[in-house]
């Protein structure tokens, strides 16, 4: 019996987006004059024949179920002529061309629980990885660790409360999918993997393995008469990067992966140019399901930025204006030697100089 | 009938609080779909998910699969506690290509919806961190199904593995007045070149485009796109002088001051001019600025402040950089300068931007080891060298500051210093 017919697939690759602009923006397109920012959550921009298009920018709960993205798609039909977007983390954005359905479809928006907001110097949503929820790798959750936290920002969402925009995202392992922000909260694993032999040499294609380690901690071995890896754990950064090649080398741990804390990376090239984030706290527990102890060392670190942080100043440049020990010294976090880098071309980030406040 | 429903009590908690609940999302599948297959799929979902916060681990390991004709695109899922959790225990994600900027109609996410309802969870995400829309939780005999659904009408599989990933763009000229190039059309070209690179894993490792229409880089591309392309221009930004009055009085106001000029200006000296990285503005006696544009490095702050009254300018085009990527493996690493300017108008530019692109793929698919990406080869092999497999003359927009290390050997100096001299006359008679 010959083999079931199989369908070609259509190699479209990435759809043309004029199809799915709303018709002012297609008309406009590249001939737009300025925008403004009526209130959190709305922006208007003008084109320069005159035509104006209102934004409505609402936060989500990026996993969507089919129910919700309907009843999303119902209040887009109804106030937005049907056209939408989403932004890179995550929020919902409605394009609208009569201004007299802003108010009426920010309120829709609102009674059905999607807050409105997350424009201009507000702390938007925080962009995230898929956790434990779908990623085979991950030390901790990240769909719960956003609800989490932002049950508490919610305020800052729908206000223009902070000094300039603010940026956190979160990681469910060290590869750090999740990205740069203002604010990072990352996965920090504290102990080598642990290492199942008996599945070594079955499962993992050894030389990749040994390939992928930074710092050449891995080697192959005999155990008990089968091939496997062993890993120099004085060497061990617990990077977690032999994982994903070979799951029996098990980096995750339900006490020793924890969270940890970095800020201060700007993509923009606005001012300064663009940073990385830099590591301020570690040993947070990873404690589902709300995450008490990471929310409240990220509060603190707002708190202290919004009083101590300039008009604009992003996060890395209110650190850099006021020096790092008084950042520490404002937030009360403790500075350690892991927060010393030795890493490639650790020495460009030690001090040369007798650049030092008092 | 319903299996009996896992206890929750752990993700009960995240029911709670004003913030939009997934949780309550996934039980409202569960409860309520009219499809006992989505009932039942959910509830092992949750039951799973149930024991990851209870036990702190994940339980999900992958797998190779995908749809006829593909090598990649789909995140294979199987669950490793299945026997406790038997309606999820294939669980898979399809990555599907949005459009550049992710614009939809509504019309278009309910066909969509309607077609995961059919086959798969009715869980999906826009967007995941490579950029695609994820269609999470398709079982191993229905993703091919649901694939052929969507790709008749309009859609197709993005990029999962060692291969081109599907590609990011902001808003844009679409709907923004700091955009200095066609997102759309760029993020096309170069896309839609490497559609077999796509969906079929072939390179070293990951490969990412991205735009960003300004200096802003509202798509993050500097820190994590191989080859980011980021709009900018090259001749005088446009100044409405009364909108600059006009801002200085409105930022008074801002601040609680109506009417109160001195504080409006002060806002000015405090935001604008002290903020600017190469000291190119002055504000003048009449409330109106100069801008010395020889020195402007494009850096956006001014125009974020007041995009009423300052506009970038005419000469439009783009700046490449190259090699930016997160951690694994050698730590972080920025996208480097490799173009500082370019034309993007004609077919002629397009053609040239996605033959570099080629070249880049090429070389690194040539030299880069198994599991490094772009970023890494040129730390590994010099930018000089990379230059040169790639076909770029070196500039000095390329560096922070020339090479403190004395150690190199120089003996093609002169050569090169010639090759300079020839390439600045040729500019020069071009211009």
């Amino acid at each position: 019996m010959s083999a079931p017919k199989m369908r070609d697939p259509i190699e479209s690759g990435c759809p043309d987006g004029f199809q799915y602009m709303h018709p002012v923006m297609r008309r406009n397109y590249g001939q737009w004059l300025y925008h403004e920012d009526p209130r959190p959550g709305v922006l208007v921009h003008v084109a320069r024949s005159g035509e104006k298009i209102w934004t409505v920018r609402a936060g989500t709960q990026r996993i969507l179920d089919v129910f919700t993205l309907r009843k999303l798609m119902d209040i887009g039909d109804q106030f937005a002529d049907g056209y939408v977007r989403f932004t890179i983390r995550s929020n919902i954005e409605y394009m609208v061309a009569d201004g007299a359905k802003v108010e009426p479809l920010v309120k829709a928006l609102e009674d059905a629980g999607f807050p409105v907001g997350g424009t201009r110097n507000s702390v938007t949503t925080l962009s995230h990885t898929q956790g434990w929820l779908h990623c085979d790798i991950p030390g901790t959750d990240a769909s719960g660790v956003v609800k989490a936290m932002m049950d508490e920002l919610i305020g800052e969402f729908k206000s223009w409360s902070m000094p300039n925009r603010v940026h956190i995202t979160t990681s469910c392992c060290q590869i750090n999918c999740g990205g740069q922000g203002d604010i990072a909260i990352n996965v920090q694993h504290v102990k080598p993997p642990k290492i199942n032999h008996a599945l070594v040499g079955n499962i993992c294609e050894r030389p990749s393995v040994v390939a992928r380690c930074p710092v050449a901690a891995i080697r192959p071995a005999m155990v008990d008469g089968k091939p496997s890896l062993e890993v120099d754990e004085k060497k061990c950064i617990c990077c977690g990067a032999c994982y994903p090649p070979c799951p029996p080398m098990q980096i995750n741990d339900h006490q020793y992966t924890q969270l940890a804390i970095w800020i201060g990376g700007n993509h923009s090239n606005a001012r300064g140019k663009p940073t990385f984030q830099r590591l301020v706290a570690a040993g947070i527990p990873n404690n589902p399901p709300r995450w008490p102890e990471a929310t409240a060392i990220v509060k603190k670190i707002l708190k202290c930025y919004k009083e101590g942080a300039r008009d604009w100043e992003r996060m890395n440049e209110w650190v850099e204006r006021i020096g790092w020990p008084r950042f520490f010294e404002v937030t009360g976090l403790p500075f350690t030697k892991y927060h010393i880098d030795n890493w490639r071309g650790a020495r460009n980030n030690l001090n040369s100089s007798t650049h030092i406040r008092f | 009938m319903a299996s009996k429903h896992y206890p929750t009590p752990m993700l009960d908690v995240l029911e709670e609080g004003p913030w939009p609940s997934f949780i309550s999302g996934f039980k409202a599948l569960r409860d309520n779909h009219p499809s006992e297959r989505i009932r039942n799929t959910i509830n092992g979902l949750l039951g799973q998910l149930e024991h990851s916060y209870e036990t702190r681990m994940g339980y999900w390991k992958g797998g190779t699969i995908s749809v006829f004709g593909y090598g990649g695109g789909i995140i294979p899922r199987f669950s490793e506690v299945g026997h406790m959790f038997p309606e999820s225990k294939e669980f898979h994600t399809l990555r599907v290509q949005p459009p550049a900027g992710n614009y939809y109609t509504t019309d278009m996410l309910r066909q969509l919806a309607d077609s995961w309802e059919k086959w798969g969870s009715g869980l999906q995400t826009f967007h995941g961190q490579t950029g695609n829309i994820m269609f999470i939780g398709a079982d191993s005999k229905n993703y091919q199904h649901f694939f052929d659904e969507i790709n008749e009408y309009g859609w197709d599989l993005g990029g999962a593995g060692p291969c081109v990933r599907t590609g990011m763009s902001c808003v844009g000229a679409a709907r923004c007045e700091m955009s200095n190039c066609n997102e759309q059309a760029i993020h096309r070209h170069l896309l839609n070149n490497f559609t077999d690179d796509v969906h079929r894993p072939a390179l070293p490792y990951k490969f990412k485009f991205k735009v960003s229409g300004c200096p802003n880089d509202c798509q993050n591309s500097i820190e994590r796109a191989d080859f980011a392309v980021i709009g900018t221009w090259r001749d005088d930004m446009k100044i409405n002088q009364e909108e600059v009055k006009n801002t200085i009085m409105k930022k008074a106001a801002e601040i609680g001051k109506e009417g109160d000029r001195s504080a409006g200006r002060q806002y000015m000296f405090d935001n604008v001019i002290s903020r600017c990285p190469t000291g190119a503005i002055k504000l003048n006696d009449d409330d109106t600025i100069t801008v010395d544009n020889s020195n402007c490095v494009r850096c956006m702050h001014c125009l974020n402040v007041m995009p009423k009254a300052l506009q970038v300018g005419d000469d439009k085009g783009v700046t490449i950089l190259m090699g930016g990527k997160r951690t694994l493996k050698i730590g972080d690493l920025m996208g480097t300068v490799v173009v500082p300017f370019m034309k993007l108008e004609t077919e002629e530019d397009y053609e040239r931007i996605v033959e570099m692109a080629q070249n880049v793929i090429d070389f690194w698919a040539e030299n880069g080891l198994e599991h490094e990406r772009c970023g890494e080869m040129i730390e590994r092999i010099g930018l000089v060298n990379f230059l040169e497999g790639v076909g770029i003359d070196p500039d000095p927009n390329m560096i922070k500051q020339p090479r403190n290390v004395s150690y190199v050997r120089m003996d093609g100096w002169d050569e090169a210093a010639e090759e300079w001299f020839n390439r600045k006359r040729a500019e020069k008679s071009a211009a």
